[in-house]
C-alpha cells in the first residue's frame, strides 16, 4: 500500500500545474479547463484522505464536487459562448469592460 | 506491482497536465486534460473508489470534455502563438507563484503527514457502489436533492445565456 503522501504530492503538483495554466494562457477556453483540472487535484486528496480514513463522507464529497463542477461548466461555457459572439474572439485580453 | 502501477499513472497525469497547459491547439488541450482524467480515475481505483473511478470516467472524461470539445468545434477558435516564443515578465511571476504555493504545499504536507493517526487495513475498504449509495441515499439525501436542483438551474441559465439576443450596435470593448 502506498503512503498517503505520495498522492498528496501528487495532488499538490497537479493544483500547481493547473494554476500555472491559468495564470499563464488567455484562451479563455483552456484557462476554464485548467480550473477543472485544479478540481480534479482537490477531488484526488480528498480520495486519498477518505482511503486512508476507511471513511466514505469524503467520497460523497467528491461526489457532489463533480456534480457541481458540471454545472459550472455548463454555465461558464455558456458565457464563453455568450463572449465570443459580442467579440468573436476568446481572449480575455479583449475581455476588458469591466477592468479598472 | 502497485508501486510501478502508481509511478506510472502519476507520471501519465503529471504530463499530461503539463501538455495540457503547453500545447498550442486547443483541441489537444482538451484530449490531454481527457488522458489526464482518466488517468485520474485509475489512481482512484488504487485508493479502492471504485464508484468513484467509474463516475470520473463516466461524467468528466465522457459528458463534461464532450461539452468543452463542442464548444471548441463550434467557435472554431485560432491557434494561439506559442507559449515561449518570448519571455514576458507575467510567465515569469506566473511560474514563480506557482513554484511558490508548490513548495508551501509540500512543506504544510510533509510536516503534518506525521500527525495522521494509523488506520487498521481493515477499515479502509469503503468505495464501493454499496457503501457510498448507502451514505448518500439515508445522510446525504438533502444535498443529493439539492444538487439535482442546482443542475436543473445551471441548465436553465445557461440556455438563458446563450440564447440572448445582442442588440444591434451595442458594443462591448
Amino acid at each position: 500500500m502506498i503512503s498517503i503522501d505520495w498522492f498528496l504530492a501528487l495532488s499538490a503538483l497537479l493544483f500547481c500545474v493547473g494554476m500555472i495554466g491559468v495564470l499563464v494562457r488567455k484562451n479563455a477556453i483552456v484557462i476554464f479547463m485548467c480550473v477543472e483540472l485544479m478540481l480534479n487535484a482537490v477531488n484526488l486528496s480528498l480520495v486519498s484522505f477518505s482511503s486512508h480514513y476507511g471513511n466514505v463522507d469524503g467520497q460523497i464529497l467528491v461526489f457532489f464536487a463533480l456534480a457541481v463542477a458540471a454545472a459550472e461548466a455548463v454555465v461558464g461555457l455558456a458565457i464563453i459562448i455568450a463572449i465570443f459572439r459580442n467579440n468573436l474572439s476568446v481572449d480575455i485580453n479583449n475581455v476588458n469592460l469591466m477592468r479598472w | 506491482m502497485i508501486t510501478y502501477i502508481f509511478v506510472f499513472l502519476a507520471v501519465l497525469a503529471v504530463a499530461s497536465a503539463l501538455a495540457m497547459v503547453i500545447s498550442k491547439n486547443t483541441v489537444n488541450s482538451a484530449l490531454f486534460l481527457v488522458l489526464n482524467m482518466v488517468s485520474l480515475a485509475g489512481l482512484f481505483l488504487l485508493l479502492k473508489a471504485q464508484f468513484l473511478a467509474v463516475i470520473q470516467i463516466l461524467v468528466y472524461a465522457g459528458a463534461i470534455m464532450v461539452l468543452f470539445l463542442f464548444v471548441i468545434m463550434l467557435l472554431n477558435v485560432e491557434d494561439e502563438e506559442s507559449l515561449f516564443s518570448r519571455f514576458r515578465v507575467k510567465y515569469f511571476v506566473a511560474f514563480l507563484v506557482g513554484i511558490a504555493v508548490f513548495s508551501q504545499l509540500l512543506y504544510s504536507i510533509g510536516s503534518f503527514s506525521e500527525m495522521l493517526p494509523e488506520v487498521a487495513p481493515e477499515m479502509t475498504e469503503a468505495g464501493t457502489v454499496e457503501a457510498v449509495g448507502e451514505v448518500l441515499y439515508s445522510q446525504y439525501l438533502l444535498p443529493f436533492h439539492i444538487i439535482a436542483l442546482l443542475l436543473t438551474a445551471a441548465v436553465n441559465g445557461a440556455l438563458m445565456i446563450a440564447q440572448h439576443k445582442i442588440k444591434p450596435g451595442a458594443s462591448n470593448d
